[in-house]
């Protein structure tokens, strides 16, 4: 079998396939749901209910995607450049310690001023995490891929460490634990009483400034050169290195920003289960968006639509919340089918 | 005992080799990908799902040989989901690798939870026993290290010979080291490219199942949450730092459980003074430092990572 390329596709094509892959998703868990006994189609409603069926369902859809905007548009950038930053989730948390570290005290100053500055500290500490794996990919050529995940597994020894010593929190029953930031550094509710923070307000407005950047900056632009064909753009004299420098601040920043919204807008303090594994939900995140920054909005409210009602489901029906995890991954798998199947035409003989 | 004492202990090495064991069969398993010129970055998740097939199979009533091949057998369907998308559809092999690793984890975790809803600590099962091999296990030290393993452990052995075997002294083994290095030379021969890679793929993805097994099956007695915890990761590393060649990989893999099994036992001798998550990070930190020590002479496969269309050149 080979593969043809397609002529550009209609608009009902484009969205034809990535439906299809929706629907393939679907039938495809329904099996499962078979397996546990349960009605695929009363457990698909208990998972929309959950996710959307109230407001309290819906605030807590929109509280949990406000991580996954971040770690996606994180994922979106690098993966543009073909830098591959699977370490999201280690910029995250090393945004969360800088968060605590500077936001428990350490700066007296207002909200209006602490609160950039906690963000501008996040996204440098994230931004220079990232740039370690960057430059051992253009200088020794080690691939980034390996080391961005060993990376994971090191920054959460990390922090641990920092957890049971000197971030400890010393009213937190040996729980370990970070102090509470200060209501300074707190990002405010939306609405009263609930849960859902300023947060996701500065998530939306990230997008559109990620957006900005790769769809109309010369630095854009590079970034996609680089992604599309490294030789190419070094022929037409792009700095594919430096390109690929700044690709890996601006993820690793953007990664980094989720672990301050989740401590200062959501947890208030540091702790080993701050992120859900956001970094790694983040890829799929971004792959359902096919790697746009405003796609990543909603892809990212899909996603944690998936988890927030599944773990509503699992609460009623008797089938483990875990397929919310299977649901994620088998939409990224399909997802890709079906944007290859947009672009080609597979010829069997 | 000292730090340094603990080297010239039996009971030392016989821990190396067992750490080492699990990481043997799955890099194998990834250099044989590798070498087909795919990058398997579903190693993690097909760990993951050999360590509880295997156990689960046992822990229904069955053989522990028989553990193993069902473990064996759902990693290589993983790997043929794998290969289905990255060889003829010629997918991003770093997008479906990790596509791979959340679905076959995921996917493990719920039934996992399926199978056992109630229970709060893990079941455990009847494990692998160390054999000693008459005579060999007598000889100090290096013996004892060597043959009072399980029979997994020298199963693990025997994958690194006959991975070496065909990989360089058989057709098939030419064919897939020629397709990670010049895949239009195999197709002007008549051999088929994707059949090669796809079965490549399938083939390593087992060995790494395998891996996994041997956790639950040989290492430990069950099946916990986030028990390769790395590995997989870990073990695309070592095929790095051995070059993609069997034998160097095999000391890779043993130079890096020398390191693990010591850093546990510096971690009982220093009483505490250093927290025990900086002993905890070495062996990831090894990885790295082992990546950047080999980066600049690595001769990786040529068509590594580059999807192969048959015409197109």
């Amino acid at each position: 079998m080979r593969l043809e390329p397609k002529p550009a596709p209609t608009l009902a094509v484009t969205l034809l396939f990535p439906l299809a892959a929706v629907v393939a998703t679907l039938l495809l868990v329904s099996l499962l749901v078979l397996a546990a006994g349960a009605s695929p189609l009363s457990v698909f409603y208990l998972v929309a209910r959950g996710a959307a069926g109230s407001q309290f369902a819906l605030l807590e859809t929109l509280t949990r995607a406000t991580p996954l905007i971040f770690t996606g548009l994180a994922v979106a950038v690098a993966f543009r450049a073909k830098l591959w930053n699977i370490g999201a989730e280690a910029q995250l948390y090393i945004g969360g310690v800088v968060t605590v570290v500077l936001g428990t005290g350490a700066l007296p100053l207002p909200s209006v001023i602490l609160i950039p500055v906690l963000m501008a500290a996040a996204m440098a500490a994230g931004a220079l995490l990232l740039l370690g794996p960057a430059v051992l990919k253009t200088r020794f050529g080690v691939d980034e891929v390996v080391t961005t995940l060993l990376l994971n597994f090191i920054v959460l020894l990390f922090v641990s460490m920092l957890l049971e010593g000197v971030l400890k929190d010393p009213m937190g029953l040996g729980w370990p634990q970070s102090q509470k930031v200060v209501a300074e550094a707190q990002l405010p509710r939306l609405i009263q009483g609930k849960r859902l923070h300023l947060g996701f307000v500065i998530a939306i407005i990230a997008a559109i400034v990620v957006w900005i950047i790769t769809k109309k900056t010369k630095l854009g632009y590079e970034m996609r050169a680089v992604g599309h064909n490294p030789e190419g753009a070094r022929f037409v004299g792009i700095p594919v290195n430096l390109v690929l420098m700044k690709t890996a601040l601006l993820s690793g920043g953007l990664a980094a920003l989720a672990g301050f919204s989740e401590v200062s807008g959501l947890k208030g303090n540091l702790t080993l289960d701050l992120s859900a594994g956001y970094g790694y939900t983040g890829i799929v995140v971004a792959m359902l968006a096919m790697l746009n920054p405003l796609g990543v909005i909603a892809s990212a409210i899909f996603v944690a639509g998936i988890f927030v009602g599944a773990d509503a489901m699992s609460r009623a029906a008797k089938v483990p919340s875990y397929i919310a995890d299977v649901m994620v991954a088998t939409s990224l798998l399909t997802m890709v089918v079906a944007i290859l199947l947009t672009r080609y035409r597979i010829r069997w003989r | 005992m000292d730090a340094f004492e603990i080297l010239f202990t039996a009971s030392f090495w016989v821990a190396v080799i067992r750490i080492a064991s699990p990481l043997i069969f799955a890099t194998m398993g990834e250099l044989i990908c590798e070498r087909a010129g795919v990058l398997n970055l579903g190693i993690e998740g097909i760990m993951t799902v050999g360590a509880f097939a295997g156990w689960f199979t046992v822990y229904s009533g069955g053989d522990l040989w028989a553990g193993v091949l069902v473990a064996a057998l759902a990693g290589a369907l993983f790997g043929l989901l794998h290969a289905t998308l990255t060889v003829p559809l010629g997918l991003s092999q770093h997008v479906v690798g990790i596509g791979v690793t959340l679905l076959a984890t995921s996917l493990t975790y719920f039934t996992y939870r399926l199978v056992l809803p109630e229970v709060t600590s893990p079941p455990k099962i009847e494990s692998f026993q160390p054999l000693a091999i008459p005579g060999l296990s007598n000889i100090p030290v290096l013996g004892e290290a060597l043959f009072t393993q399980t029979p997994l452990t020298y199963l693990a052995f025997l994958t690194v010979v006959l991975v070496t075997w065909v990989l360089y002294r058989t057709p098939v083994g030419l064919a897939v080291r020629a397709a990670g290095e010049n895949p239009s030379a195999v197709e002007a021969q008549g051999i088929s490219v994707t059949g090669i890679r796809m079965g490549a793929v399938v083939v390593g993805s087992a060995l790494m199942a395998v891996g996994g097994a041997f956790l639950t099956m040989s290492a430990f007695n069950s099946f916990f949450f986030q028990m390769i915890n790395g590995r997989g990761w870990i073990c695309i590393a070592l095929v790095v730092f051995g070059s993609w060649r069997p034998g160097k990989a095999l000391v890779g893999a043993i130079l890096f459980a020398a390191f693990d099994a010591y850093q546990i036992r510096l971690q009982q001798i220093s009483g505490g003074i250093v927290p025990y998550q900086v002993f905890l990070m070495m062996p990831y930190a090894l990885s790295i430092l082992a990546l950047i020590l080999v980066a600049r002479r690595a001769s990786y496969p040529k068509a590594l990572m580059i999807p192969y269309q048959k015409g197109e050149r």
